[in-house]
């Protein structure tokens, strides 16, 4: 037997319980694991995640996907009267163009050539339509016969895209282009890139200007509108867009970053000296205490939604009612945690501060204060951060603010565009708020 | 230069009296900044409102006090209420673990990659990072009220919205204590030509498991109310059962679904203070 045996031997006598570990502790990281799978295996079940496929909603995401990133211009016109075209925005009864785009050319017989981009040209005539598209070469016609009913002319075979039904036919070649025919209408979608009238609404004067022109109406010396200036003008049509709603969104804005400011602000004002009443090396009386601290529980526990339920009962809906709420809660949950962390102080402090003959509120003030001030601030500014996230959620609860015109975008099922649009003011507002909560945590704690 | 000191203390003392007035001024201006801002704020915020804070204030226990009169009226009953709404908490809770446990196994993948001291490209962590920061700054409802329009009303884009805000949470955490981690173990394997992956199995997952799973359960309690809250727009669960009985007054449902609730969110607090004082226990047992 070498040395180096009788060391190892040693060792393993040394370290038996790691090198054979006992049945007991081998078997119950095991067991942890074997309920945690069979655990998930019955939420597998129970979420049905086997029918998930079945139940997601291609058509509606692509809706979603398409118009929060392109708008549509519906052309319409009926087979009795061709040459009256009905050109507009997204179909709306209120954003009907008055003259007819450069992409749709009407002849003098009442026909037209409507220009479909890249994707082809169509021939609109009497009783007859020719889709002349980049793919397949060859023409499709159709036609109306004098009873009402459609009739493929050419173009067969028919390409898959190009769906027949006993009254419809429906020509779709790509996602930006699509056509529908009845017995007795036309209606064709072409698909555009972009946001459109993001600037300006569409009964602006200003409805399409470009950048350029923009620059070049502020610095026209002929007013528009001789009661203010081209530029307050610009910013007026800009702030008032029908479409997309900017006031609202923003007003709705600042009310949910007031809310989540105004509310973290009442919470670290109501909690602080809560905190100190509540902690035992400040207070003597253990009743107050005790009362304190099972309030903070009941703040707490009770969840920032509830409250806000009850406050919404109470006030009505609106900012008010969900700076409450956030401000309440977080009343209860800087209140416990700042009355730990007085009671955690460091004593030799409170006693320098003691000896010099301060009294009890000079003690708490150069004793406590410097102590937990970097705790209190940081806290502070997390929960400034998460509040912002908080009163998005019971803004749409019915506290108000930017929630709520989300919820109303949403509702509406149609305005896909605005909804994107809010998701992103939300989005870079959170982040905004994120990065100056841990900024000014950098700053204020070195 | 002995002359020189006494009014040398002297200006010293000026300077210093000065300041001290300064910053009396300066914490007089910002206390009264903020409450000027408070009161305003008040003030614009109850004009806003649909009712006035004057108004409300006597009506504030109205409705806590209705309810709470109306489960009296409801008598023995009442415990058949938190029978019967006892399996939508649970679907809660349901919803809560799964959304925890997918946003974990996320969080740990990608709080690797987002390490600086485990991944020597910057550009990659870095971009990890903003990646985590953009999933943490969704609004869960936001992302689960496009998912639901586009799922259907069920409890599975909830689950989702909840798991992808909570990859961003945990997984930011996550990240820092991989930093903080001691990278000597690593290094020893890397000395034994260790790969990649078996340095972190080995080397960082044993110090920083303990931290992940406090963490870890300290987001369940959150999830917990998270999942109750998307109830509301529709993804089932307790809160779905809340926002109908609280439309209508049913009282007593209410205050059942109150007592489910919270007796939830006080059991899971009481639970995990303790597994976590566990685990972080053995976890510095481990490190001393």
């Amino acid at each position: 037997m070498t040395p180096h045996n009788g060391r190892s031997e040693q060792l393993s006598q040394q370290y038996a319980a790691v090198i054979h570990p006992s049945w007991r502790s081998r078997l119950a990281p095991l067991t942890i694991v074997a309920i945690g799978f069979l655990y998930l295996v019955y939420l597998f079940f129970y979420f049905d995640f086997a029918n998930i496929g079945d139940r997601w909603r291609t058509d509606r995401a692509q809706i979603f996907a398409l118009d929060s990133y392109a708008y549509k211009v519906h052309v319409e016109t009926k087979w009795r009267d061709i040459s009256k075209l009905k050109v507009a925005l997204e179909g709306s009864r209120w954003e009907t163009y008055k003259t007819l785009p450069s992409w749709i050319d009407q002849q003098a017989d009442g026909s037209s050539i409507i220009d479909m981009g890249d994707f082809g040209v169509i021939n609109l005539t009497k009783d007859r339509i020719e889709m002349n598209w980049a793919e397949p070469a060859k023409p499709i016609i159709i036609e109306r016969n004098t009873d009402g009913t459609l009739k493929v002319l050419e173009g067969r075979p028919l390409p898959s895209w190009m769906r027949i039904s006993k009254s419809k036919i429906d020509i779709r070649p790509d996602l930006f282009a699509r056509v529908q025919i009845t017995g007795n209408k036309v209606l064709i979608h072409r698909f555009f890139y972009g946001w459109e009238y993001f600037w300006f609404d569409f009964d602006s004067p200003l409805a399409g200007y470009s950048f350029g022109q923009t620059i070049d109406f502020i610095f026209d010396e002929q007013r528009q509108d001789p009661a203010r200036s081209n530029l307050d003008f610009v910013g007026h049509e800009i702030w008032t867009n029908s479409l997309w709603l900017h006031k609202d969104v923003y007003v709705a804005l600042m009310q949910t970053i007031f809310m989540a400011v105004m509310g973290t602000v009442m919470a670290a004002v109501l909690g602080l000296p809560l905190a100190f009443m509540a902690a035992y090396n400040v207070t003597p009386f253990a009743s107050v205490r005790f009362g304190l601290r099972r309030l903070f529980d009941a703040l707490r526990g009770i969840d920032m939604l509830i409250w806000s339920l009850i406050f919404i009962r109470a006030f009505g809906m609106g900012p008010f009612s969900g700076l409450l709420a956030i401000g309440v809660t977080d009343t209860g949950t800087l209140g416990k945690l700042m009355s730990e962390a007085i009671e955690n102080t460091d004593k030799k402090q409170i006693e320098g501060v003691q000896s010099t003959g301060a009294d009890k509120m000079q003690q708490h003030r150069f004793g406590i204060l410097p102590q937990i001030l970097p705790l209190f601030i940081s806290q502070t500014l997390y929960y400034l951060e998460s509040n912002t996230r908080g009163a998005v959620i019971i803004g749409a609860m019915g506290a108000g603010g930017i929630g709520l015109q989300f919820l109303g975008a949403l509702r509406t099922g149609t305005d896909w565009e605005n909804v994107a649009y809010i998701s992103i003011v939300v989005l870079i507002t959170v982040m905004l708020m994120d990065m100056l909560s841990s900024r000014l945590r950098r700053a204020l704690i070195k | 230069m002995p002359v020189a000191t006494p009014a040398h203390l002297a200006r010293i003392e000026t300077e210093l009296h000065r300041q001290s007035r300064l910053r009396t001024i300066y914490s007089a201006l910002g206390i009264g900044v903020l409450i000027v801002f408070m009161v305003f704020g008040f003030n614009s915020a109850d004009e806003a409102n649909a009712g006035s804070f004057s108004d409300g204030i006597t009506r504030l226990f109205d409705f806590p006090a209705e309810i709470i009169r109306l489960s009296f009226e409801a008598g023995w009953s009442w415990f058949g209420l938190l029978w019967h709404y006892f399996p939508f908490l649970l679907e809660t809770i349901h919803m809560a673990m799964l959304a925890t446990f997918i946003g974990f196994v996320g969080a740990v993948v990608i709080s690797l990659l987002a390490s600086s001291n485990l991944i020597t490209n910057k550009l990659f962590v870095s971009t990890m990072r903003r990646l985590m920061d953009f999933m943490r700054a969704f609004p869960e409802l936001v992302l689960a009220m496009v998912l639901l329009f586009l799922m259907g009303k069920s409890a599975v884009p909830a689950l989702i919205a909840v798991a992808f805000h909570t990859i961003g949470a945990l997984g930011k955490l996550f990240s820092e204590a991989n930093e903080n981690a001691d990278m000597r173990p690593v290094e020893g394997l890397k000395a034994t030509g260790a790969g990649w992956l078996q340095q972190i199995r080995f080397g960082i997952i044993p110090q920083v498991l303990p931290n992940y799973l406090s963490y870890g359960l300290l987001r369940l309690e959150i999830n917990v109310r998270a999942s109750t809250i998307l109830g509301f727009v529709g993804a089932g669960g307790i809160g779905e059962q809340l926002t109908a009985n609280i439309q209508w007054t049913y009282g007593a449902d209410v205050t059942a679904i109150f007592v489910l609730l919270i007796s939830t969110i006080i059991a899971l607090d009481y639970i995990s203070r303790w597994v976590r004082g566990r685990l972080i226990g053995t976890g510095s047992m481990v490190g001393a």
